[in-house]
């Protein structure tokens, strides 16, 4: 019964109702509470992840023990992988805060902005921690409809139609989970997740059991955007302010979609090879398509929009290789090794997208633009994020020695290793596209000289602005170190055996 | 049965609205009629032969009572609920602000 648990949740709440009652009488407030509510959460995380190790914490709330073996009451749940996620939740939920100092200042009413953005980092935080369905729905929308606010922040035409398009696809999602659930908690008269194993386990293969899954895996698809259901990601990720953008697209897919995809999978359905097929079939089309539309933008966040499509691809592909060999039943070191490789990929990602966005705020803090046609010469006059965003885009094109080039080579060799050649080819040739795609964005941005017909007055971003875009840029060469055995089997290896292995999950929270 | 066919229908009527409708208000209701039926759902899953409202009457132990815990779930939902519909009708109003139209055909900034 760790307190910290709930305190992950409950803290970024009160921050945002802080924020809007002392906001309106003090003014510049609202920064330092979300700095301080920020700091707190990644302090709180890396206790909580020192204290966890390998275990699996369970929280009842209100002390609700189990009945004979059945739980009853709301749980928390903090293991490795959740771990995992609220660490990217909360750094690179840090470091935005930090950056939207200068870059936020621009809009009005910063009180919202602050309140909001600590909504949604509850929200977040509480979808990684819940042990049940519902609550997991609950936290969700929390955080949805938090964003779907943050898209529309800046009010103007394309933002008001981002946030549509980004509202209407969300709520759809939300329902179709609702029902989903609802399904559920019809067959199995329970909502806790490792219940729910222990109860449908029997029925793999009955009608039901495909329905709920098809539903869940459409539900969450759509908040993950994978291939068939991403329309609305490019819209409502560019037109965010850029602090958003980088929690949209670096965190709030993650933890909203692909964390909760890879947890109901693993760890609450019962996998079955065709499921598995299914699943390793979507990733690779996200992989490939999210490439080849990105390729062609002009503007710098749709681009960077697409290519999150396709990096999350990367990660459904390499775990749903995981649950095809899982199903079978065949080579486990090589289903802990691809899911190893899907895991070191969405920690990375996190580091080096929203570092992207982050520089695309910059660029257009300055130039006013997003498009790469015209912009050109910046390297000279912004150094920093002319510097920054080279390691990025080295680390997303998969060039050694930065974070990057570790995780996609982890998930080649699983593939190789699991005999999945083509695969193993695609992920190959869709790394290649997207070094070229990074070319482009390079020398259009920072060294095409004929184009330098800015004006003077384009000089380098306000301090935070670089504080938080240097901070990020060490993350992208420190986060190879997970590469090193010995790191791994700290960081990577309790999250992987929880999903290998989804007794050691069910068995803590049943008390068994 | 029959009721939770008709329950889908209306999920099937709300989908049906969202896809077709060209109005960003009518696109609102048909996302709202889904979210209901849903509701519906939820609500009678836990709907048990006969049951009274699940409140425990010392006098008459044994009593058969309906899942109150769904109930919940609607509760919780219809206020979520709320909340994106209230949400999305404050975006109509600025999208009217803005381009002087409901029509989604002519809301199209964003393509590609």
């Amino acid at each position: 019964m760790n307190p910290l648990i709930p305190l992950l949740v409950a803290v970024p709440l009160a921050g945002a109702f802080l924020i809007m009652i002392l906001g309106k009488f003090v003014k510049d407030i609202n920064k330092y509470i979300a700095t301080l509510t920020l700091m707190f959460l990644v302090a709180a995380t890396l206790v909580l992840m020192a204290g966890t190790g390998s275990d699996v914490a369970v929280y009842r709330l209100g002390g609700w023990d189990n009945i004979n073996g059945i739980p009853i009451g709301i749980y928390m749940v903090s293991d490795g992988l959740s771990g995992i996620v609220l660490c990217i939740i909360n750094v690179v939920g840090l470091l935005s805060v930090i950056y939207s100092f200068t870059y936020i200042s621009r809009y009005t009413s910063e009180n919202n902005y602050y309140a909001l953005f600590c909504l949604m980092v509850a929200g977040m935080n509480g979808v990684v921690l819940s042990g049940d369905l519902f609550n997991i729905f609950v936290f969700l929308e929390i955080a949805a409809i938090s964003s779907y606010a943050l898209v529309a922040f800046g009010v103007g035409r394309t933002e008001l139609e981002a946030t549509f398009k980004y509202q209407i696809l969300g709520g759809l999602a939300s329902l179709i989970i609702l029902f989903g659930i609802g399904f559920i908690y019809w067959r199995t008269k329970t909502l806790n997740m490792a219940d729910i194993r222990e109860v449908m386990g029997s029925e793999t293969g009955k009608p039901l059991y495909l329905l709920v899954q098809m539903l869940l895996l459409c539900g969450f698809g759509l908040k993950a955007a994978v291939i068939p259901f991403h329309a609305w990601l490019p819209d409502a990720h560019s037109s965010a302010p850029s602090p958003i953008s980088a929690m949209l697209s670096g965190v709030l897919i993650k933890a909203v979609g692909i964390y909760v995809l890879i947890r109901l999978f693993f760890n609450m359905f019962i996998i079955s090879n065709e499921t598995a097929v299914l699943i390793t079939t979507l990733g690779t089309l996200s992989m490939v398509f999210g490439v080849f539309l990105a390729i062609g933008q002009w503007d710098i966040k749709r681009l960077l929009a697409y290519h999150s499509i396709s990096q999350m691809g990367y990660v459904v592909m390499s775990a749903g290789m995981g649950m095809i060999l899982l199903s079978k039943g065949i080579k486990p070191e090589v289903a802990a090794l691809a899911v190893a490789g899907a895991l070191f990929h969405l920690i990375n990602h996190a580091a080096f997208k929203s570092l992207l966005f982050l520089n695309a705020g910059a660029i257009e803090y300055r130039t006013g633009t997003r498009d790469l046609k015209e912009m050109g010469g910046l390297a000279a006059l912004m150094p920093a994020t002319s510097s920054t965003s080279l390691v990025a885009s080295m680390s997303i094109s998969g060039i050694p020695p930065f974070n990057g080039f570790f995780s996609k080579l982890i998930i080649i060799i699983a593939a190789i290793m699991a005999k999945f050649y083509l695969l193993a080819v695609i992920a190959v040739l869709v790394s290649i596209i997207t070094l070229a795609s990074f070319l482009k964005f390079q020398r259009y941005a920072f060294y095409n000289r004929e184009a330098a017909n800015n004006g003077n007055n384009i000089r380098e971003v306000p301090f935070p602005m670089v504080l938080s875009m240097v901070l990020l840029t060490l993350f992208c060469i420190l986060l190879s170190l997970i590469a090193i055995p010995q790191v791994r089997d700290v960081v990577l290896t309790p999250a992987v055996n929880v999903l290998i292995d989804p007794h050691l999950y069910t068995s803590p929270i049943l008390g068994m | 049965m029959t009721v939770y066919l008709l329950c889908f229908i209306l999920f099937l009527v709300g989908l049906y609205g969202i896809i077709t409708r060209r109005n960003l208000v009518k696109i609102v209701i048909s996302l709202s009629i889904m979210e209901f039926s849903v509701f519906l759902f939820l609500a009678l899953i836990g709907y048990v032969e006969g049951g009274s409202a699940p409140i425990i009457d010392p006098a008459t132990p044994g009593g058969i009572y309906v899942d109150p815990l769904p109930q919940a779930m609607v509760l919780t939902a219809i206020v979520i609920g709320l909340a994106t519909t209230a949400m999305l009708m404050s975006v109509i109003i600025r999208i009217y602000r803005k381009y002087k139209t409901l029509d989604v055909r002519e809301i199209k900034n964003l393509r590609g």
